[in-house]
């Protein structure tokens, strides 16, 4: 089963001015979409209008061929986002936090998978510690976690590189390739220079 | 390009992740939901009993101010219990859906897979435990500094449990509209203080009742309808609000 999500002649506006116009988009099974474009050019907004969190946009969403608003379900069961802000709770260990994320999808999960996901983004020994006391970086470990604890066909990443080292920055990007080899897709918004693959597709904004 | 549906099968072994059917799991995501906001919540003991303070200083302050006279102070003390706690609720309102909104938490609470209903119901049931029962238990022991006729304690304490639980329901609305704003507080307040109106009414009503001797199973009759009412819609508009907060 391949995915397909489809964006037809989308349109944002944002303080009377327009963001994006006419964008044809489609992104397809075993592609990496890096969304490009300078600040304020609107590459959040489309990611959000993509994952279905902003519905003030003028066009059409098709999940597999189907309109959005009839296959939301099925679609946001195999899409995983991950936003500007990391989605982490600092009053929680990242442990507690990705026991939430599993929980959210519906799996009750156990507690060695969750030890697994956490020491293959480096964060072994900080299973227990309140992520507030965590550096940005690992907070951000902590969500990345969540690409391999909660496996989806769809990435949707906002700036994954956040604050990551140089070390995670080339492990994730392993692994966004990895994914897409295996049939997954990504679309991804960074200012940090992805290596060449012939799995890389550009769309630029703005 | 062959168009992607259930038929291309075949394909499914070469996929390491097969798209996935949405199943269930609502319990899961909602007892996590609970258990997330309650461990949260217990570990910043401050916000639980801020509105607890509140509540007892004001009522404590009010014999010091107006006069120690316990028969003057029994005609007004059910309101004033009522009001404070009413305002010692609004007071607590507008962390329920902050600290999710500025950490990212709550777009993932949008996107996942499980109605938002039943999540925010979950988050507004967390909220009422640590902030309605606290107030509804600690009521009692307020009521007797100011002088509350015997016989109305227990009254007071149910008038307030099934009071509140309204109260956290409607204030969950106005706290989801106005979280995207950077200072919603005041906006918050002004949005529901109205819709508190009819509760307070009939919950300081039922204590008044109890204290005259009056029937008080047509007050708290109709506190309980008030929460049937507020249990019915409310959680639809506090998910429709919290789509429209994201999308500011």
């Amino acid at each position: 089963m391949s995915l397909c999500l489809q964006a037809r002649q989308l349109a944002c506006e944002r303080d009377d001015r327009w963001l994006f116009q006419g964008l044809d988009l489609e992104v397809r099974s075993g592609e990496i979409v890096r969304i490009e474009g300078p600040n304020g050019s609107g590459k959040t907004s489309l990611l959000k209008i993509l994952s279905g969190q902003l519905s003030d946009y003028q066009g059409e969403l098709f999940w597999n061929g189907a309109a959005m608003n009839g296959a939301r379900e099925h679609f946001l069961a195999n899409l995983l986002y991950l936003g500007h802000a990391p989605g982490i709770k600092s009053g929680l260990s990242p442990l507690e936090n990705l026991a939430w994320y599993q929980a959210l999808s519906g799996e009750g999960g156990h507690e060695e998978q969750r030890l697994e996901a956490l020491e293959r983004v480096g964060l072994a020994g900080f299973e227990d510690v309140p992520a507030g006391q965590l550096s940005a970086g690992q907070q951000r470990r902590v969500a990345l976690a969540r690409l391999t604890l909660t496996p989806r066909a769809l990435w949707v990443l906002d700036e994954p590189f956040t604050a990551i080292d140089r070390h995670g920055v080339a492990d994730l990007e392993k692994q966004l390739v990895a994914h897409a080899q295996a049939g997954g897709c990504v679309l991804v918004t960074t200012h940090h220079e992805l290596t060449a693959s012939p799995l890389l597709r550009r769309i630029s904004l703005g | 390009m062959h168009s992607s549906s259930q038929s291309s099968e075949t394909n499914q072994q070469v996929l390491a992740v097969p798209l996935r059917e949405h199943k269930g799991g609502l319990m899961t995501a909602v007892k996590a939901t609970l258990m997330r906001d309650l461990t949260l919540m217990l570990r910043r003991r401050g916000e639980v009993l801020n509105p607890l303070v509140f509540f007892a200083l004001v009522i404590t302050l009010f014999p010091i101010a107006i006069s120690p006279d316990p028969e003057l102070l029994a005609v007004i003390a059910p309101g004033l219990l009522w009001v404070a706690a009413l305002l010692a609720a609004l007071l607590s309102l507008d962390s329920l859906f902050r600290s999710d909104y500025d950490d990212g938490s709550l777009e993932q609470l949008l996107l996942a897979p499980q109605p938002l209903v039943a999540l925010s119901l979950a988050k507004v049931a967390v909220h009422w435990l640590l902030t309605g029962l606290p107030l509804a238990l600690m009521a009692p022991i307020l009521g007797i500094i100011l002088a509350l006729p015997a016989g109305s304690y227990a009254v007071l304490a149910l008038s307030l449990a099934l009071g509140t639980a309204s109260l956290s329901l409607i204030g969950a609305i106005g706290a989801a509209l106005t979280v995207g704003l950077a200072r919603g507080g005041v906006l918050l307040s002004l949005l529901v203080l109205p819709l508190y109106i009819p509760v307070l009414i009939f919950g300081a009503g039922a204590v008044q009742a109890a204290i005259l001797g009056d029937g008080v199973s047509a007050h708290l009759a109709i506190l309980g309808a008030l929460l049937a009412a507020s249990l019915m819609l409310a959680p639809w508009a506090i998910a429709a609000s919290l789509r429209i907060s994201i999308n500011g």
